[in-house]
């Protein structure tokens, strides 16, 4: 079982939170501190896995993050997943966003401008907790037709609104100048694709 | 003013919308919480909008701020607004919103439960989804019970999108009401061989996590996840597969055997490193639960090993770490193999990962030997030095401690190594296990009595030189060590050789710094060396002096003792004190006291067991639980009670009346006794003041320069602690094994007397042999803790009460019974429901057929052809075959013997794992393994020929073989669902239930059913089952099954009841009292299908009948026609008991309250064993039995309106008698008649 999934920048400010067992808001923040503390000063050349966060879990649960340029993907995860298995998902769901956004947007500002959009991946990636889909082609299938169907519902809010946000979208010196994103030397352990 | 509107709605449209929330969130980052206050109340206004996309809007910007930590859930009820919108666009933000903050707390969910239940039925399968993932996070107890069944429909949803959710969030359902877990749970088994490899992968995904909670209720699935895990592709379902083989093999060895060989394949095969590693884990799970016995045993053990060495060596410290995690399992059975790749894990050490080192240090517990020990300390203490950040040197402390202690300091040779290592860790700045050095060095100086003069000499220095240790922080946690040393120097000063300097050392001003408990085993201990001290220099006439400057010394610094805060201290202080200046008294007359002195501290304290408290047995006789006094009587009120004072019964309620009283007193002459005695002490010239004053007299009179202990210190050799010493043992550890391997080549005789001295030295030296070579330094007797006389060995270890988990611990083997399966299931059912015997022998054999003309099977006609023997067995199999699984069962003992694989059958379910358990022992090569994986059932005859037949022949068989056995058992289990829905058996069928039917080791009961025959004619037959419903109680459930009997399609039922006053069928809301309901499917010839209909009832003590009618449309081919057919329903009293646990206790309490009124029944000429009477009771009148005691047994019910019921059935002779209980005697009787209705129609 996924017991929680956070996403976080370098400077620990959530960007995405998921818990699939209750906590109270601002429980939910210690832990996402926490859970920061743990994270942010490991390098990145040591293992992804981490045990004992004290808030949640226990002795049963790992940690097992990956570090993508300034977000932090985080997965809160007891023992009957696969620790490598768990790094693929992570993989997925990240690939998945950039390949569902036409990599057109850094993944900086993508949690920025799609913070929505972001859960609706994950949902079609984990839900309750469990794994549902591995396959990248299927969630982005599945991603996509529900997109197109809420463009054939007029969108989400309205098109003036639509308008009026795009133009304000233009805010040129947040666009990323570089959109090369040939720095993310992810390893991907030779898994046959799921 | 139109104009006004028109732009204020258009305003609304350019409200913030969640990103320019966010972007405002980001330029305010000075005044954020202000900026998010205004944000809230902006939100506040737009949700009082009644535009569902400003609601939308705003929702949505809430769960933004939901993940900033703000609390939303006042807004919970417009998010249900979202969630019920028409529109999938705010629908899906409606349920992400949900799903963020909804919780069991939350109240509005109770809204919620019609609104999911009709997007669970949309036609829209992405509005499906999008309800089942919300729900999937907020699911309650009451929301799981109502929406079951609809889930469980979806399972069988034609989309596999909607397949693999709905079988994913089952669990969760099962999580919150475990009751669905057993009627859902065969279909959840259909999922996993779901032509969709995602819903496949869910349904693995679901009972892999029951499993793992549960294992042993899962074993009988191992068949069917072998052979997923031997045939499935997808790495994900394969690590989930074999995880749980992980779990449930040490619940069955021969799975483990089973699986090795797979196992191993996968590993060799496999490229992915996920998938390698779970194997390597299971394999070595396997080799735990096999204890003995693996002729290949070793060889899996090295190919594990040898794989996780790779992956420890890898770059990727992901692996590294894995390997390493893996590795330290292996090491709990197989220490040996992965001692050979030390060098490997001490390179771990030194890695700049600190999970690595943790996990590098884990695996160094298990590694040492005798041999080893010291070297590897060594190496860890070197780590401490190196180490920064206190976490990961601490962690190194107490594994240096963890390994040399463990099972009771097996690797230790030479403990004045250890203890000296102990002193140095002692140099350990700021770390909080001062506590545990502590204990250690006390455990080791109590228990190794070897030690205790050298322990003692290194507990001096380190009190001499206690200001290093205390040193500048007050709060230091390495003081503790002081208080071991201390009280190691008292207790053994016989061993000291300068008492006097240590006394000196004890007793310096600086500690009074130390905290209070310290202190106080300071003075106490102070107390025992001035003892020794005395006993020392008694008697010699130079001495004495000594002996009376010690006195003095203690009557000089105890003052500062007993001025302390701390009460302990002082009062051991003052104690002491007193006593000294009396001894001092004494010695001034030259009066020998050591002799007395020595006996306040005389005996020996010995180690006590940890747990020896709770292990003292209660003694014969002795009932903790029976009142000491008789209670007062229940009929005396409790006021009346405490008025009594007198009367007053327990001890408890004595002390509260007079405690208050002495509190009374004390206060009101408090003031007076404290002048009183002031003044007495005033003219007390013996009793000693401990205020300032008279401190300073002390103070001025001596003066600290003049203790002659100061030239004494000066003369002892000061071992300087900074010095690291037990360096040294570890080069004189090895020059001493030089010698003693020198001097065992030259004595070789006198070897074999010495290992027999050192067995009876060494208590509970279990260590290798190869270590046995290695002599103790000294002669080390370990005194093992005692124990109280009789103390039992039990170790109860408790589990979380709370675990959700625990209830779900279900038997999922026994075969659903008829009202467990109607329970949940609303619609469709499998079409085999409701067949006629015929029809099922039918069935039966015809399935068979084509399987016969198998290679295999041919070639087998051929052997018959030569050997007799070998004729009757294919006959046999012949049978079984026709006779599909029962008779499995019967073939089995004969197999057994021939081919010498003894599983005890004990249920039918456990032999059909016990069948595939010892059937196809794993071929080791595929060519070999044709022979015995396709002849278990032909046995040995076979056995004998297959290898003479070509190898290529014998290939081709084996999967055909092991399809159609498949095959078999789906058949199997298939008929025993049908089984349940038989009326009556021919007497063919009834042999078979005898085969394979039940659980009890009794004789097997035969089948029964409940339902009953409602109407029929020449197209349908209606028979129903009429239920108690568990969550509403004035309403029944009736199920009825409809079956088609004719030639032509039946459509358009409505099934329309005439309400009585006291019975109303539910119909929807709107419709009129007397429409009728639409039966929700349509039957194609030769099918049956079940519907569920709800009545509600107002009184249940008597038996009713309602008369009703189904109308419908027969349909053929050019022509329909309107059909109709009557029908009574038959409400029996019995309908109305709901099947209900109850424990003895309860039961008994029930029958003392006095409430229940009594009648009784007496049948004759009853010739059934009584467990099957027992059995239709409970089945037909949905008891259940509390208490059976030989031929008589207590039994319970529970009306749908709470009336409890009671029986109490006897047999004798062909008659039955029973007593029955009940609050409401006109039920009572009722369902007594229904009782003995139905033993009067067997």
């Amino acid at each position: 079982m996924i017991k929680a999934i956070l996403i976080f920048n370098n400077h620990g400010k959530p960007r995405l939170i998921r818990f699939y067992e209750y906590f109270a808001e601002d429980v939910q923040q210690q832990i996402i501190r926490e859970t920061f503390h743990l994270v942010s000063k490991r390098d990145d050349n040591v293992c992804n896995f981490l045990e004992g966060g004290s808030l949640i879990g226990g002795s049963d649960y790992k940690l097992i993050y990956r570090h993508y340029a300034t977000l932090y993907f985080v997965f809160c995860v007891d023992s009957s997943e696969s620790e490598l298995g768990i790094l693929d998902l992570i993989q997925v769901c990240y690939i998945t966003l950039l390949y569902t956004y036409h990599l057109q947007v850094c993944y900086i500002t993508l949690l920025y401008t799609y913070p929505l959009q972001v859960h609706f991946i994950l949902q079609e990636v984990v839900m309750g907790g469990m794994v549902l889909e591995t396959n990248m082609n299927e969630i982005v299938g599945q991603v996509e037709l529900q997109n197109r169907m809420e463009k054939s519902e007029g969108g989400f809010s309205a098109a003036p609104a639509r308008a009026v946000s795009a133009v304000k979208n233009i805010n040129l010196p947040e666009m990323p100048r570089n959109i090369n994103i040939g720095d993310i030397n992810i390893k991907v352990p030779s898994l046959s694709p799921f | 003013m139109a104009l006004k509107i028109v732009k204020g709605s258009i305003d609304r449209m350019f409200d913030k919308n969640l990103q320019d929330l966010v972007r405002g969130i980001r330029n305010h980052k000075e005044d954020e919480a202000k900026y998010i206050s205004t944000c809230i109340d902006e939100i506040k206004q737009e949700l009082k909008q009644d535009n569902i996309a400003v609601k939308a809007n705003a929702v949505c910007k809430l769960t933004y701020l939901q993940m900033l930590g703000y609390d939303v859930s006042w807004a919970a009820f417009n998010i249900v607004e979202v969630m019920s919108s028409s529109k999938f666009t705010y629908k899906r933000i409606g349920y992400l919103a949900a799903s963020q903050c909804f919780h069991e707390s939350t109240d509005v969910i109770m809204l919620t439960t019609n609104q999911i239940r009709k997007d669970l039925s949309s036609p829209n399968q992405y509005d499906t989804g999008v309800a089942l993932t919300g729900l999937s996070c907020f699911v309650t107890p009451d929301l799981a019970r109502d929406l079951a069944n609809d889930i469980m429909t979806l399972m069988s949803h034609t989309k596999p999108y909607i397949r693999k959710k709905a079988v994913l969030i089952m669990y969760k359902v099962f999580l919150k009401y475990p009751e669905s877990l057993r009627p859902a749970f065969p279909r959840l088994k259909e999922k996993l061989e779901d032509p969709d490899p995602g819903v496949q992968s869910a349904a693995v995904n679901v009972i892999c996590e029951l499993a793992r909670r549960n294992p042993k209720n899962y074993l009988s699935l191992a068949p069917l996840f072998f052979k997923l895990m031997t045939s499935s592709t997808n790495n994900w379902v394969l690590i989930k597969i074999i995880k749980l083989f992980g779990a449930l093999t040490p619940l069955e060895p021969r799975l483990g055997k089973k699986l090795i060989e797979p196992l191993t394949n996968l590993i060799h095969s496999t490229s992915a490193m996920s998938l390698l590693y779970e194997c390597v884990n299971t394999v070595i799970a396997v080799l735990i639960s096999l204890s003995s016995g693996m002729p290949n045993h070793s060889a899996s053990i090295q190919l594990c090993v040898q794989k996780l060495r790779i992956l420890i060596e890898d770059s990727d410290q992901n692996l590294k770490y894995l390997g390493l995690l893996a590795m330290s399992k292996i090491l709990k059975t197989h220490p040996k193999s992965v001692q050979s790749h030390k060098d490997l894990i001490l390179q771990c050490l030194d890695d700049k990962d600190e999970s690595i080192r943790l996990r590098a240090l884990d695996l160094l517990y298990g590694m040492v030997s005798k041999k080893n020990l010291m070297e590897i300390v060594k190496k860890l203490m070197l780590h401490v030095d190196k180490a920064e950040g206190t976490t990961y040197r601490d962690e190194l402390l107490t594994k240096i401690i963890d390994i040399c202690s463990q099972s009771n300091y097996q690797y230790i040779t030479n403990f004045e190594w250890y203890i000296s290592i102990l002193v140095e860790l002692t140099r350990l700045e700021g770390t909080r296990h001062g506590h545990l050095i502590a204990s250690q060095m006390l455990d080791v100086a109590i228990r190794v009595k070897a030690i205790r003069a050298f322990a003692v000499a290194q507990m001096a220095t380190l009190l001499d030189n206690a200001h290093l240790l205390t040193g500048n922080t007050q709060r230091n946690g390495i003081c503790e060590v002081l208080y071991a040393a201390a009280w190691i120097c008292g207790e053994f000063s016989e061993h000291l050789e300068e008492p006097m300097v240590t006394l000196e050392a004890m007793l310096r001003p600086k500690v009074a710094t130390l905290p209070g408990h310290i202190q106080a085993v300071y003075v106490q201990n102070a107390a025992k060396l001035f003892a020794t001290v005395l006993r020392g220099h008694e008697g010699v006439p130079a001495d004495s002096m000594v002996a009376q400057e010690t006195s003095q010394l203690l009557i000089d610094r105890l003052p500062l003792f007993v001025q302390s805060s701390n009460l302990e201290v002082q009062e051991r202080a003052s104690c002491i004190l007193q006593l000294v200046k009396y001894i001092q008294k004494l010695q001034q007359k030259d009066v020998e006291v050591a002799e007395e002195v020595t006996a306040l501290f005389a005996g020996e304290l010995n180690p006590v067991a940890p747990k020896a408290q709770k292990k003292v047995p209660v003694p014969e006789g002795l009932d903790l639980d029976v009142w000491i006094n008789e209670p007062p009587s229940g009929s005396e009120s409790e006021d009346e009670g405490r008025k009594s004072k007198g009367k007053a019964v327990f001890a408890k309620e004595e002390s509260r009346h007079t405690k208050p009283r002495y509190t009374e007193v004390d206060e009101k002459e408090l003031a007076k006794r404290r002048e009183v005695r002031k003044a007495e002490q005033a003219n007390n010239p013996f009793y000693i003041k401990a205020s300032p004053s008279s401190q300073k007299v002390y103070q001025d009179g001596v003066g600290v320069e003049h203790i002659p202990v100061v030239q004494i210190d000066l003369s002892v050799p000061l071992k300087v602690p900074g010095m690291p010493m037990s360096d040294q043992y570890v080069k004189l550890e090895e020059e001493r094994r030089e010698r003693n391997k020198a001097d065992k080549k030259k004595k070789k005789d006198k070897k074999k007397r010495e290992k027999g001295e050192k067995g009876r030295r060494r208590r509970g030296d279990s260590g290798p042999e190869s270590e046995e070579d290695i002599t103790p330094a000294h002669m080390v007797d370990i005194v093992t803790e005692e124990m109280p006389e009789n103390a039992l060995p039990s170790d109860d270890d408790d589990k979380d009460p709370n675990d959700p988990h625990k209830a779900l611990n279900i038997d999922l083997d026994k075969p659903l019974a008829d009202s467990e399966k109607k329970l949940p299931v609303r619609s469709h059912r499998p079409d085999e429901v409701l067949k006629s015997p015929m029809e099922d022998r039918q069935v039966v054999e015809v399935v068979p057929e084509p399987k016969k003309k198998t290679g295999k099977e041919k070639k087998e006609k051929k052997d018959r052809k030569k050997s007799k023997e070998k004729k009757k067995k294919h006959k046999q199999e012949e049978e079984e075959d026709l006779m599909g699984a029962g008779s499995e069962e019967p073939v089995q003992p004969e197999e057994t013997k021939e081919v010498a694989a003894p599983p005890p059958a004990s249920t039918p379910e456990a032999s059909d794992l016990d069948f595939w358990l010892s059937n196809a022992p794993v071929p080791s090569n595929p060519q070999a393994a044709a022979a015995p994986a396709s002849t278990p059932r032909t046995a040995s005859g076979m056995a004998a020929v297959a290898p003479d037949s070509e190898p290529e022949e014998a290939k081709d068989t084996e999967p055909e073989e092991t399809k159609s056995s498949t095959h078999k058992k789906k058949k199997q289990k298939k008929e025993k669902k049908k089984k349940k829905h038989h009326h009556n058996h021919s007497d063919g069928a009834g042999d078979e239930s005898v085969q394979n039917g039940t659980v009890e080791e009794e004789e097997p009961l035969p089948p029964m059913s409940n339902y009953a025959l409602l109407a029929e004619n020449s197209y349908i037959k209606m028979v129903c089952d009429i239920q108690g419903n568990l969550q509403d109680g004035s309403q029944v459930v009736v199920s009825v099954i409809f079956e088609n009997k004719c030639d032509s399609f039946i459509k358009s039922m409505e099934f329309n009841v005439l309400d009585s006053l006291n019975s109303k069928l539910q119909r929807p809301d709107g419709a009129g009292p007397h429409d009728g309901l639409i039966v929700p499917f349509q039957l194609p010839p030769g099918i049956s299908n079940e519907a569920r209909f709800i009545f509600s009832v107002q009184n249940i003590v008597m038996p009713q009948k309602l008369k009703g009618t189904l109308t419908f449309i027969v349909k053929t081919d050019d022509s329909s026609t309107h059909e109709k057919l009557d029908f009574k329903l038959h409400f029996t009293c019995t309908s109305y008991l709901i099947t209900t646990p109850c424990y003895s206790d309860a039961y008994s309490k029930l029958l003392e309250s006095g409430d229940l009124k009594g009648c009784s029944l007496k049948l004759e000429g009853v010739n059934q064993p009584f467990h099957h009477l027992l059995a239709r009771i409970c089945f037909h009148h949905h008891f259940s039995v509390v208490e059976r005691i030989d031929s008589c047994a207590s039994m319970y019910s529970r009306s749908i309106q709470g009336h409890h019921m009671c029986l109490l059935v006897k047999t004798a002779d062909q008659t039955v008698s029973i007593d029955a209980k009940c609050d409401e005697p006109g039920l009572l009787g009722n369902v007594l008649d229904e009782i003995k209705l139905t033993f009067s129609q067997c």
